[in-house]
């Protein structure tokens, strides 16, 4: 299977973990992602003024690409995934935005939304699935008590990620449960960790990141899992962080050791 | 204690300067308040998100320009996904912001600021993220 890859500025630099250990599973799964020709930064946060048009630019020359080629377009990052979906959202029921897009890059044929964007949890979820993911396990996490941390820019706005329920998603406790993890459930798993907050508003953070790890913990966890840098980021800012109690890496992470597929370390 | 019912006055320009960058209708919030109950970001808050809307209601926006609240606002949707009403106040906080860092000199986001935020470790994507407080 090919599928168009957009990895996003962090996934080059310092989420080479993330991307690495995606890619080296994807193979072992039979799965080929090819990372797009001259890929744009999607500007990490999806425009929310309506009369934005420039910061929506490089999402839809992604977008394009993807579609020429016929194939899915699929992100790793939460946030370029929050960006490219709702760009293409846009594209396909705003008349204006895409009226405006269109007359800029000058398309051999203008653009409606036609492509579809995939994270890669739905790759394993929806293309793969999750039994036929189960037979490749190779090192089972049994016994490993892992909590699923979601964020917010994979579930909301629900209408248009079209992800999981966002207030009670599954798709990570499935796929922890696919690896044989035993995973743990608490309530804190869609709330946010503060987000870009952590440039100028770290106070605000440290709570925020405080009542999720602080939940965790409560309920026995030992690891938790997620798809965003950033959330990664912050929660290991918390000052209730600490590597010998909770651990905190990228689901693909896992997925590459319940495959035993080889990761570069740094 | 008198109480008064109050009817909004929509028709200021700021009010319809928000209104049209966030396509936001302001008059479908019926200040239920569940937008607050599950803000995560309150406690950086010097005006809650239910009185957000309440003032833009009440025409008071320049309270609202100079709060703290609209740079403690997360952009986590968590209000809109929640909201009986299908009011989105993440994108009326962006308004809000824009119409402060549109001004030219406003940026809220400090440049000179960024090369230390990368020795910290920091991901480009809270770095680029953290762009939305600076004018494009
Ligand atoms: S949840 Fe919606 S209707 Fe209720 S106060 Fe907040 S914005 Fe208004
Ligand atoms: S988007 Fe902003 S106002 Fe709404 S819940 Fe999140 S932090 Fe609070």
């Amino acid at each position: 299977m090919n599928y168009s890859y957009y990895p996003g500025c962090t996934l080059k630099t310092k989420a080479r973990d993330l991307e690495e250990s995606a890619l080296n599973s994807a193979q072992a799964l039979g799965v080929n992602l090819v990372e797009q020709e001259e890929w744009q930064c999607c500007g990490a946060v999806y425009p929310l003024a309506s009369d934005e048009i420039a910061t929506k630019l490089s999402s839809v020359r992604s977008l394009v690409a993807a579609h020429e080629k016929g194939e899915k377009l699929v992100t790793l990052c939460s946030a370029c995934h929050q960006v490219i979906k709702r760009v293409n959202h846009d594209m396909k029921t705003k008349e204006d935005i895409r009226d405006k897009v269109n007359n800029y890059l000058q398309l051999k044929e203008d653009y409606q939304g036609e492509s579809k964007v995939i994270h890669y949890l739905e790759l394993l979820r929806d293309d793969i699935g999750f039994e036929a993911l189960a037979k490749k396990v190779k090192v089972s996490l049994e016994g490993r008590k892992i909590a699923a941390y979601y964020g917010c820019l994979l579930l909301r706005p629900k209408e248009i990620m079209e992800f999981d329920d966002p207030e009670r998603p599954t798709v990570l406790e499935d796929f922890l449960e696919c690896l044989g993890a035993n995973v743990i459930n608490y309530p804190y798993k869609t709330e946010c960790c503060g987000g870009y907050l952590s440039i100028d508003k770290e106070k605000v953070v440290q709570k925020m990141v405080n009542n999720i790890i602080s939940s965790a913990l409560e309920q026995g966890a030992k690891e938790i899992v997620t798809a965003c840098p950033l959330c990664k980021y912050n929660l290991e800012n918390s000052s209730l962080y600490n590597k010998e109690d909770i651990s905190i890496s990228y689901f693909t992470e896992l997925l590459a050791e319940a495959l035993d597929v080889d990761v570069k370390e740094d | 204690m008198s109480r008064e019912k109050i009817t909004p006055d929509i028709t200021q320009k700021e009010t319809v300067k928000i209104s049209e960058i966030s396509e936001e209708n302001i008059l479908d919030c019926l200040q239920c308040s569940k937008c607050t109950a599950g803000c995560p970001a309150i406690h950086g808050m010097d005006i809650l998100p239910h009185q957000v809307i309440r003032l833009l209601q009440l025409g008071q926006v320049d309270k609202l320009l100079n709060s703290e609240t609209i740079w403690s606002c997360a952009s986590c949707f968590t209000c809109a996904s929640r909201c009986p009403r299908d009011v989105d106040i993440s994108k009326l906080m962006e308004a809000l912001r824009l119409m402060v860092i549109r001004v030219k000199g406003s940026n809220k986001l400090k440049v000179e600021k960024i090369p230390k935020l990368l020795q910290k470790n920091m991901p480009q994507q809270g770095i680029v993220s953290g762009f939305r407080k600076y004018v494009k």
